[in-house]
Parts: C-alpha cells; structure tokens; sequence
C-alpha cells in the first residue's frame, strides 16, 4: 500500500510540474516534449487504475501520432515567438484569479461529495481490461464504435483536402496530344530574304 | 489511493490548462497543447470515477474522447497551417478577416 503511494505522489506531482511547463516555457518545441512527458505520467496514473489498455493507447497513439504531428507543425512554421509572449505578465495576474476560481470550486465540489467510502478494489491476477473492454464495445457500443471510425475517416479526408496544396503537375494531357494539329505545331513564314547591304 | 486524490490531480491539471489558455491566449499551437491538456485531465476523471465505482463505462467513454480529440487535433493543425500559410503568423489577434 506504501509503494503505491509513492508511486502516486511521484508521477502527480511529475505530472503537474510537466503541465506547467507545457504552459510557462518559451519555445514550443519544449511545450510540446513537456506535453508528451504529461502524457506518459498520466498514462502511469491510469494504469495504477487498472485501465492498461487505454493507457497503453494514450502512449501509443498520442504520444505516438497526435504529438508527433505537433511536433512537425511546430518546427515546420518559423514562429516569431517573442511578439506572440507580449503582455504574458499582465495576462498571468488574470490567470492566477480564473485558477483560483476554478480551483475552489472543483475542490468544494470534491470535499462536500462524500467520495470517500469507495473502496480501491485491485483487480484479480486475471483480469484482462483490454478484454474487458471489448466485450463491452462489441456488446452494447457497437453503433458508436462505428460511428467513431467514420469520425475518423471524415478527419482524415478534411485535414488532407484543407492543408493540400494544388500542385502544378507535370503530367501528360493525352486528349490535347491527339487532338493537336500540325499547324498548331509548326508555323511557316513567307519571309523575304535580306540583301547584303 | 483515495477517489479525491486523483480527483484534486485532475483539477489542478485542468486548471493549469485554463492559466495556460489566458497566459498564451496568443499563440495559437499552445492554445491547442492545452485543450489536450483539458482533455487528459477529463479523461483522468473518468477512468477515475469508472474505478472506484467498478463499472466499464468510464473507460468507454474515455476511449471514444481520444477517438474525437484525435480528429479535433488533426483538423486543428491544418486549419493552423492554412492560416500560417495565409498571414505568416499564428496570433489569435489577427484572426480577424472574417469581422465584418
């Protein structure tokens, strides 16, 4: 029970000191690797949860796809980022009373929840979430699993089509070719020839 | 662990994603890292919630946000690189063309 809160206190506060370096650092390249950093906390936390497979698909397809591509944005655009960090300590006070806010309402609505009579039941040796997890989805989820994988597809086709450049291919035309006439090809002129002067 | 400790994890997250979304209200790519941010914290919640109280559909749930905020960040980076290539630069504040 000890080692399992070491390892909570560990990665929450890894976690919240990786968040906030995503929002504080000054180049978006660090903000994005401090994101990934989240990431994998995070992903710890959950599987103390007993949720393997999805914290297995945060690292594999966020940290794996989703961050790569910020990643390849962020260093495809040349970012001007000094302008863009412009009145950062007037925005901070604001921020720090909207956190505050927030936060004493998240924490009231936690302290008054009466949360804490749930028990922290481990899951057997034998359990398999991601099995689990299946039977449920195929079971009652079936339509929104589908539903899903359309999502996904129409994000594909609009991010392609949206960041798509027209290109000027080379490519053969081949209706023009055989429509061409050999006098849209060669022009002869009558052209008198010059006298030596 | 306690219900209420990965609850006050999740909240300080999501609140830190809020402070990021004023202090970099500017910069666009940062505004979108921290509606991730926003996001892992509401997922942290559910699966939370989904094992204390012993039942599935948390995780389910969790599963199907990743799906759409996969494609949420996927349409939100071109539509950022399409607005780069436009006006050289990310700012919010010259998101203006369409004001009438």
């Amino acid at each position: 029970m000890l080692l399992q809160q070491v390892v909570f206190y560990f990665f929450a506060i890894s976690l919240i000191f990786s968040a906030s370096m995503v929002i504080f650092s000054r180049n978006p390249v660090t903000s994005a690797l401090f994101l990934v950093y989240s990431f994998f906390n995070s992903a710890i936390l959950w599987m103390m949860l007993n949720a393997e497979f999805l914290s297995l698909v945060l690292i594999f397809v966020y940290v794996g796809a989703v961050m790569t591509l910020f990643l390849f944005v962020v260093m495809m655009l040349n970012i001007d980022t000094e302008t863009l960090r412009k009145g950062f300590i007037k925005h901070a006070v604001l921020a720090v009373g909207v956190v505050i806010v927030v936060l004493v309402l998240m924490m009231m609505a936690i302290w008054t929840g009466n949360l804490a009579g749930l028990p922290d039941i481990q899951a057997p040796a034998n359990y398999s979430n991601t099995h689990a997890l299946g039977n449920e989805l195929y079971t009652h989820y079936v339509y929104a699993f589908e539903l899903s994988a359309m999502l996904l597809l129409v994000a594909i086709i609009s991010a392609i089509s949206l960041s798509h450049h027209k290109p000027k291919r080379k490519t053969q035309n081949i209706s023009s070719q055989v429509d061409a006439k050999p006098k849209d090809r060669v022009h002869l002129i009558n052209m008198s020839s010059e006298k030596k002067v | 662990m306690t219900l209420s400790a990965y609850l006050i994890v999740s909240s300080i997250l999501f609140g830190l994603a809020i402070a990021g979304m004023v202090i970099n209200r500017k910069n666009l790519i940062l505004l979108l890292m921290c509606i991730e941010l926003m996001l892992l914290s509401v997922n942290t919640n559910f699966i939370a919630f989904s094992h204390f109280s012993g039942n599935l559909q948390g995780q389910l749930f969790v599963f199907f946000i990743l799906t759409v905020a996969a494609a949420e960040a996927t349409i939100g980076l071109a539509i950022l690189m399409v607005f780069f290539r436009r006006q050289h630069t990310i700012s919010v504040q010259e998101m203006n063309s369409l004001k009438g």
